[in-house]
């Protein structure tokens, strides 16, 4: 892949849920690039269709129609081509979550480590790994706390190093600073701005938290399902 | 990483008391198992006790234990001259009440002639009726010490031995008097009745009847060559060893049989149905970190183990539980609680089947749950 080519590309990509007179257009023929290194904010009002890209960028959920590839592969074209597609999100995709979503019968290095186990690493690889990443994530002293006494900066910062377990191309981040305060809200940005460039990858923020509006590189606004400027 | 037992571990606590409400429940279904062998292995061992190949009762009835039979006291003589038998016993059987040391008693009372067929299998301390009247041989179940006086009828009598697991189909503890005493016992009647019946000039009342005779054969004799012989008279009828245990078991406890295996039944579907709903709302509680599994790229194989390997820990520790406490408290029970290795063995293994056909329920909710599910608020 060229250095300047997308990681993931989005052509034509509509969504419609229903048929007839219930059907609803969730997105319509809308094109997104989203590049190694980049920091993107997806903005838009409710019921706008964000989720909806969001699941399709993700591959949780097909499209209607379009066509997508992720890091150079093609792996929506009418239909999905990139075969396992939980396999292709536990090698390419890392996910973080508005509450986390930690696993709470694991402690914070099982839960990084439990990402690696499942792509197949063997057990004290995967938790070295865990605790790299910690240690990058400045979380390494909560290693052995189990998610609920984690504060909400310390569970966040341990779900992306969970995000970041597999060495992900692409992060998909849903509200992920909604429940933090906005010095909080301001690490965690820093932290995935900083985790984009020294990993070349590629990071799309859904959020309608203002006040992290000034860390994004690019501000992308969906209305109507469709992206707008 | 096994998540299944990192699940368990975390919430220890709450797993351990859905454990115990599980042991309780296989714990009743265990020990009615137990009930039920124990009635059988009880039923027959009265008519085991002898250890016969014969028994010879009144002609058109089918024994002592499922109809009332009465013959002769004489009919042990004749049954011992018939050839191919080696030795004859006469017995009698009755139901007593008593009341020792100020509580009721009920008491199965088998009467035989000392020295011959028809008494206790063996002793578990103690020595056998020696004399022809005033003492008793007891089981242990009745509560009654050796050495013990235990009122019978009009007279009181020395306990001398006491045996183990003589019971009666009814499960009352069995009480070995001498032949004549249990006569006695049976037959004579109250003096008041003797003296009116003496004043209307009845003939003097007779108490040499016995209930069965029980024939032990010569090596080699078959049953039905001695039965044809003995059908010979009309009053008289037998039943081989065998048949005797059937009739027990069929006449007898039959009912009682079908009652606690349906009991037993409808306890193992309740059991499946509250094993099937805990896993179920296991997996309700569990949609949040299912969705996230699927979503981080868990395989189905992870979802489902995680459920699977619950539902059967629960199991095994709920019946593992459940078989402990009723091996704790088997002998409280009023009835004999017969705890056999291979029925355990089948209900731990109905169990595990049950649990991961009870587990399908809560496996079909995970495999629906949609990773979407865990994006959002």
């Amino acid at each position: 892949m060229e250095a300047n080519s997308p990681l993931a590309d989005l052509r034509g990509i509509a969504k419609h849920f229903g048929e007839g007179e219930s059907r609803v257009d969730a997105l319509r023929g809308l094109d997104l690039a989203l590049y190694p290194g980049e920091v993107v904010g997806l903005l838009g009002p409710s019921g706008s269709g964000k989720s909806t890209l969001l699941n399709i960028i993700g591959c949780i959920i097909a499209p209607s129609t379009g066509h997508m590839t992720l890091d150079g592969k093609v792996v929506f074209d009418g239909g999905w081509t990139g075969g396992d597609l939980r396999k292709l999100r536990l090698d390419k995709i890392g996910f973080i979550f508005q509450f986390h979503n930690l696993l709470p019968f694991l402690n914070s290095r099982d839960n990084v480590a439990v990402v690696l186990e499942l792509a197949g690493q063997g057990r004290a690889a995967a938790r070295a790994r865990a605790d790299e990443l910690l240690s990058y994530l400045e979380v390494d002293n909560r290693a052995n706390a189990f998610p609920a006494h984690l504060s909400g900066g310390e569970a966040q910062r341990v779900a992306i190093a969970r995000a970041l377990a597999n060495h992900p191309r692409l992060i998909l981040a849903d509200e992920p600073t909604a429940a933090l305060d906005s010095q909080r809200a301001a690490i965690v940005l820093d932290l995935l701005r900083k985790v984009a460039r020294e990993q070349s990858a590629a990071v799309l923020v859904v959020t309608h938290d203002e006040k992290i509006f000034d860390r994004f590189d690019r501000i992308l606004r969906v209305r109507d399902g469709v992206l707008e400027g | 990483m096994n998540l299944a037992f990192r699940d368990i571990r975390h919430k220890l606590g709450r797993f351990l008391l859905t454990c115990v409400g599980l042991a309780l429940l296989l714990g009743v279904v265990l020990s009615m198992i137990g009930i039920y062998r124990g009635l059988v292995d009880d039923a027959l061992s009265l008519v085991r006790a002898p250890a016969v190949d014969l028994w010879v009762v009144e002609a058109g009835t089918r024994g002592p234990f499922a109809e009332a039979s009465r013959m002769p006291g004489d009919t042990r003589e004749m049954v011992a001259r018939v050839p191919g038998v080696a030795e004859a016993g006469a017995v009698t059987y009755q139901t007593v009440e008593t009341r020792h040391r100020n509580e009721s008693l009920r008491l199965q009372v088998v009467g035989y002639e000392p020295g011959r067929l028809g008494g206790p299998a063996g002793l578990a301390e103690g020595r056998a009726i020696a004399l022809r009247h005033g003492e008793v041989v007891v089981d242990i179940r009745a509560g009654i010490a050796l050495g013990d006086r235990l009122r019978l009828g009009r007279d009181d009598y020395l306990v001398v031995g006491r045996t183990r697991h003589h019971v009666s189909t009814g499960g009352d503890p069995v009480a070995f008097l001498s032949l004549r005493d249990a006569q006695d016992l049976q037959f004579l009647p109250k003096p008041s009745t003797y003296r009116r019946d003496q004043a209307r000039g009845a003939p003097p009342p007779t108490t040499d009847t016995v209930n069965t005779v029980l024939a032990r054969l010569l090596p080699g004799v078959s049953p039905e060559a001695v039965t044809r012989e003995i059908g010979r008279w009309k009053h008289l009828g037998t039943a081989t060893q065998v048949q005797q245990e059937a009739i027990l078991v069929q006449s007898v406890v039959e009912k009682a049989r079908r009652q606690i295996g349906l009991f037993t039944g409808i306890l193992m579907v309740v059991s499946a149905v509250v094993i099937a709903l805990i896993i179920y709302t296991m997996t309700m509680d569990k949609v949040r970190e299912i969705a996230t599994l699927k979503l981080i790229g868990a395989p189905d194989r992870t979802i489902v183990g995680l459920i699977l390997q619950q539902a059967l820990a629960m199991g095994m520790v709920g019946f593992g539980l459940g078989a402990a406490l009723v091996n704790l408290v088997a002998d409280k029970f009023p009835r004999r609680v017969l705890l056999l290795p291979e029925d355990a063995a089948l209900l731990g293994v109905l169990v595990l089947i049950v649990c991961v056909l009870a587990s399908s329920l809560g496996v079909r909710l995970a495999l629906r749950i949609e990773p979407a599910a865990a994006l959002g608020g």
